[in-house]
């Protein structure tokens, strides 16, 4: 679905992002660990199109997507959520999911009817934050809610897009270990059905999700496999797990 | 050919061009190390322009009323600063842009409040009113003095910048703003005496034309625009970028205006260009600098250290 | 969805101003006070154009010190064709249409490719080549202006040059920009305008060319903004490149600010607010003159209450008087 081909970005005389080379499956979700600083977040960005690649390609569903802006990703079935929440805050919880609803139907250049109480958009805004479980609390003020709504809310932006490939950019970021659990229940839920490229600091939620892991270090890929395979690994073990 | 005609345009444009200096140096540091939009900048050109004619009066002396009215404009911008000014740097754009407009209503009616609707003519001593030859050339003493007077205060700044240790806050006040704040400088004291100075010679500015056009209510607000255009062109946050652009817009303003028509009548019926020269002479620089935006957004001389 | 419609102590307010707006003319011939009319003709005038400003300002983040030049255009685009004596109304509408939609087009496809401080400097730039071209257009008074002898012609049935039509002619429009931009900001397109005012980034990972959004939005904007100006321009009698000014430009942003931006009845309120304290202030102080309490209170002082008001509203009154009202409410 997604392969990431001699990947390069560099930041002035940094290379945050070197050689990377990855393939996601479809229906597989593939996590990306590595310590801080790793390039991970760089490297999300440029699947997801924010970042320009200094070299390399990426393709998704064997179509070249190196050179399209995000929201051209986006439309072609791309969807991300962010690190560090990044919503519409002065929206409410179901405004900002309907936004990303209305996002597949189509263009948006419709003028007159109202998109407030369009079922078309409604319902199915509803039923992404059923998933994430933030449908009692639909008309709040994306502001006036907690982090870890936040982060759910995220979540039910990029499900409700209903994208081909969904970027995970830590989604357990900043979360409390009950909230945590919870979120990774949610991802479970969809295991199997979606394909995710998923970073994460969280090594439960990484060992129980991810059927495939890349182990990033200073911007380079030092090895992908299984998890057995991961745990196994003795470079893995050096340069990552040791230190944890 | 005689060249007197093309000189005087090419020393007004000069002319033009080092007052918009002045009043665009202080504008583009403001904005730069402060990121404020200052609209009421225009106000202290012109209360600067009103305190050298009243001084003139009372002291008798162009030159020394000059000198007292910049610092005192210099004053006027140390207390607009400590009163409001500083409560918006952390502000959006939109209420600065609202604040100094409301500020430019209050300091047109103070000044029609204080010296009446009419304007000020401020006389000149008779050594610099006039105009001198050289080789058959005429130049207006007065207007040379202006830009030489202009060149000067652009070396000083040159060197206060380049040179002091305020010079170097303030450089990498332009490029990195929060850096200097963790230098563990005193900021507050740093944005007032920038924004003071920017003022002073803004009034600089205004003074130094008042002798030529008389002082005007309002008369900060059209030439505030032209200063905009100029940071804009030169890169925010960079006094060369000013200056040069101030350089360079003064002389396409000035030339434009005298010289369109007859290039246009190059290529274009006589009729046609006498219609389109005076209204295309003075959207040249505007256009100049929506081309500037489009193709350089970060002018053309921005300050160094900033992408 | 509450947001964007009347609560309930806003919205009886609101629609107590409609009121106002349609019942001006009877006190009007009730008081024999016709000077009324002509102000409350430009408060709705302005209001539209204040109303295009805060689709931009308001719900598209987009903060343009130029949009005086589309009032401007609207309203040469009356008084051009009235100097060649062409009448028609409906010439005068579609040419408003057609030249403010192709200006705002062109522009926008510039400026929108610029942001923040960048953005204001743009949209005032063409702001000024508009007026500057007027002002050098001397065949149409240059920097005099132009006198409208005779107002749009739209047929027998609507008499322009009765002030009472003409009024009501105004407010019609007003209340169908009212209805037409409250369905637009709460359209589809409306959500993404929002949208990207709040998290551009954000909007754009959603899959939305948030650019091609706020052109159409701008050209949108620029259009009702030139409806506006014909109808000052009708209003007036007198049109001139002074309206293009950019202070004028900074008026039209005051009156969104103070009555509250992205809210659909603040730029009228903004607009009614602004206006009558331009024509009661001078009053007032002539009044407290006559009073002669021994100071002689300079006539020029309301345009300093006016530039602190101004000031206040930005420093303390965040929210303008929608803001204020729906405060009251809450506390």
């Amino acid at each position: 679905m997604l392969e990431i081909v001699n990947l390069e970005k560099w930041f002035g005389g940094i290379k945050a992002v070197d050689n990377v080379n990855l393939r996601v499956n479809e229906n597989e979700i593939h996590a990306i660990i590595g310590p801080n600083g790793a390039g991970k977040t760089t490297l999300i960005s440029q699947v997801a199109g924010e970042l320009k690649a200094d070299s390399g390609q990426i393709r998704f569903r064997n179509e070249d997507i190196t050179s399209l802006r995000p929201a051209q990703r986006a439309r072609k079935g791309l969807a991300r959520s962010f690190q560090i929440t990044s919503v519409m805050l002065p929206m409410t919880l179901l405004e900002n999911v309907s936004i990303a609803v209305q996002n597949r139907k189509g263009h948006s250049f419709r003028f007159w009817k109202s998109a407030l109480d369009d079922n078309e958009l409604i319902d199915e805004a509803i039923q992404a934050l059923r998933m994430v479980g933030l449908d009692d609390r639909a008309h709040r003020i994306a502001n006036e809610v907690s982090h870890g709504e936040h982060r759910q809310l995220e979540i039910a932006m990029a499900i409700a897009m209903e994208p081909e490939l969904l970027l995970l950019d830590e989604p357990t970021a900043g979360m409390g270990p009950e909230e945590s659990t919870d979120l990774i229940k949610i991802l479970q839920r969809v295991k199997g059905q979606k394909t995710i490229l998923l970073i994460e600091h969280d090594m439960d939620a990484v060992f129980s999700l991810a059927d495939q892991i890349s182990v990033l270090v200073y911007g380079r890929i030092i090895a992908t496999g299984t998890k057995e395979e991961i745990r196994a690994n003795p470079e893995v073990q050096q340069a990552y797990l040791g230190e944890g | 050919m005689d060249w007197n005609p093309f000189l005087i345009q090419f020393i007004n444009g000069l002319q033009l061009g080092i007052l918009l200096f002045l009043l665009a140096s202080g504008l583009t540091l403001i904005f730069g190390i402060m990121d404020f939009i200052n609209l009421a900048h225009g106000s202290f050109y012109m209360v600067g322009a009103y305190f050298c004619a009243t001084l003139t009066f009372l002291t008798g002396s162009f030159v020394l009323a000059a000198m007292i009215a910049v610092g005192g404009v210099f004053i006027v911008g140390v207390v607009v600063e400590t009163t409001i000014v500083n409560r918006l740097y952390r502000a959006d754009h939109l209420d600065q842009v609202l604040v100094t407009f409301g500020l430019i209503l209050i300091f047109d009616t103070l000044v029609q409040m204080i010296w009446g609707p009419e304007g000020m003519v401020i006389p000149l001593p008779p050594v610099l009113d006039g105009q001198f030859e050289v080789a058959s050339l005429v130049f207006p003493t007065y207007r040379l003095l202006i830009i030489v007077s202009g060149l000067l205060v652009a070396a000083g700044l040159y060197l206060l910048v380049m040179k002091t240790r305020l010079g170097m806050l303030i450089r990498a006040g332009a490029s990195n703003r929060v850096m200097v704040s963790a230098l563990g400088v005193n900021i507050n004291r740093l944005f007032l005496i920038v924004f003071a100075l920017g003022a002073a010679l803004a009034g600089l500015s205004g003074l130094l034309i008042a002798p030529i056009t008389e002082t005007s209510i309002g008369m900060g607000n059209a030439i505030i625009i032209l200063a905009f255009v100029v940071i804009i062109v030169g890169g925010i946050g960079s006094i060369k970028g000013a200056f040069y652009a101030a350089l360079i817009i003064g002389l396409i303003d000035t030339m434009g205006r005298s010289y369109l028509d007859s290039l246009l009548k190059l290529f274009m019926s006589v009729q046609n260009a006498e219609t389109a020269a005076p209204a295309l002479s003075a959207m040249l620089i505007y256009i100049l600098m929506a081309v500037v935006l489009a193709v350089r957004p970060q002018g053309l001389f921005p300050p160094t250290g900033t992408r | 969805m509450k947001n964007y419609l009347p609560r309930s102590t806003s919205g009886i307010f609101y629609t107590g101003v409609v009121l106002v707006f349609a019942l001006i003319p009877v006190f009007v011939s009730l008081s024999g006070q016709i000077f009324y009319l002509d102000i409350f003709s430009r408060i709705m005038v302005l209001g539209i154009a204040a109303m295009s400003l805060n689709l931009l300002i308001g719900y598209g983040g987009m903060i343009s010190l130029g949009h005086a030049a589309f009032l401007g255009i609207g309203a040469y685009c009356v008084g051009i064709p009235v100097y060649y004596e062409i009448y028609n109304g409906w010439v005068h509408l579609v040419l408003a249409i057609v030249v403010c939609g192709i200006f705002a087009l062109v522009t926008g496809a510039i400026s929108l490719r610029t942001k923040g401080v960048y953005f204001i400097m743009i949209t005032l730039a063409f702001a000024q080549m508009v007026y500057f071209t007027f002002v050098s257009l001397e065949e149409y008074g240059g920097d005099d202006g132009l006198v409208i002898e005779l107002r749009s012609e739209f047929g027998t049935w609507l008499d322009l040059e009765d002030n009472m039509v003409l009024y009501y002619t105004i407010f019609g429009v007003l209340l169908v920009s009212l209805f037409v931009v409250n369905r637009l900001v709460q359209a589809r397109f409306g959500r993404v305008i929002l949208g990207s005012k709040y998290n551009e980034r954000r909007m754009q990972s959603l899959g939305f060319d948030t650019y091609r959004y706020r052109l159409v939005c701008y050209v949108i904007s620029g259009i009702l903004c030139g409806i506006a100006g014909l109808f000052l321009g009708n209003f007036t009698s007198f049109i001139s490149p002074e309206m293009m000014d950019w202070t004028r430009s900074g008026e039209l942003i005051f009156m969104v600010i103070l009555g509250g931006t992205g809210v659909l009845f603040g730029p009228i309120i903004g607009a009614g607010v602004f206006i009558l304290l331009e024509v009661w202030l001078p009053q007032i102080i002539t009044f407290i003159n006559k009073l002669e309490l021994g100071v002689e209170l300079p006539h020029e002082l309301w345009h300093l209450i006016l530039g602190a008001i101004l000031i206040a509203v930005v420093l303390f009154g965040r929210g303008g008087i929608h803001g204020l009202l729906t405060r009251r409410k809450r506390g």
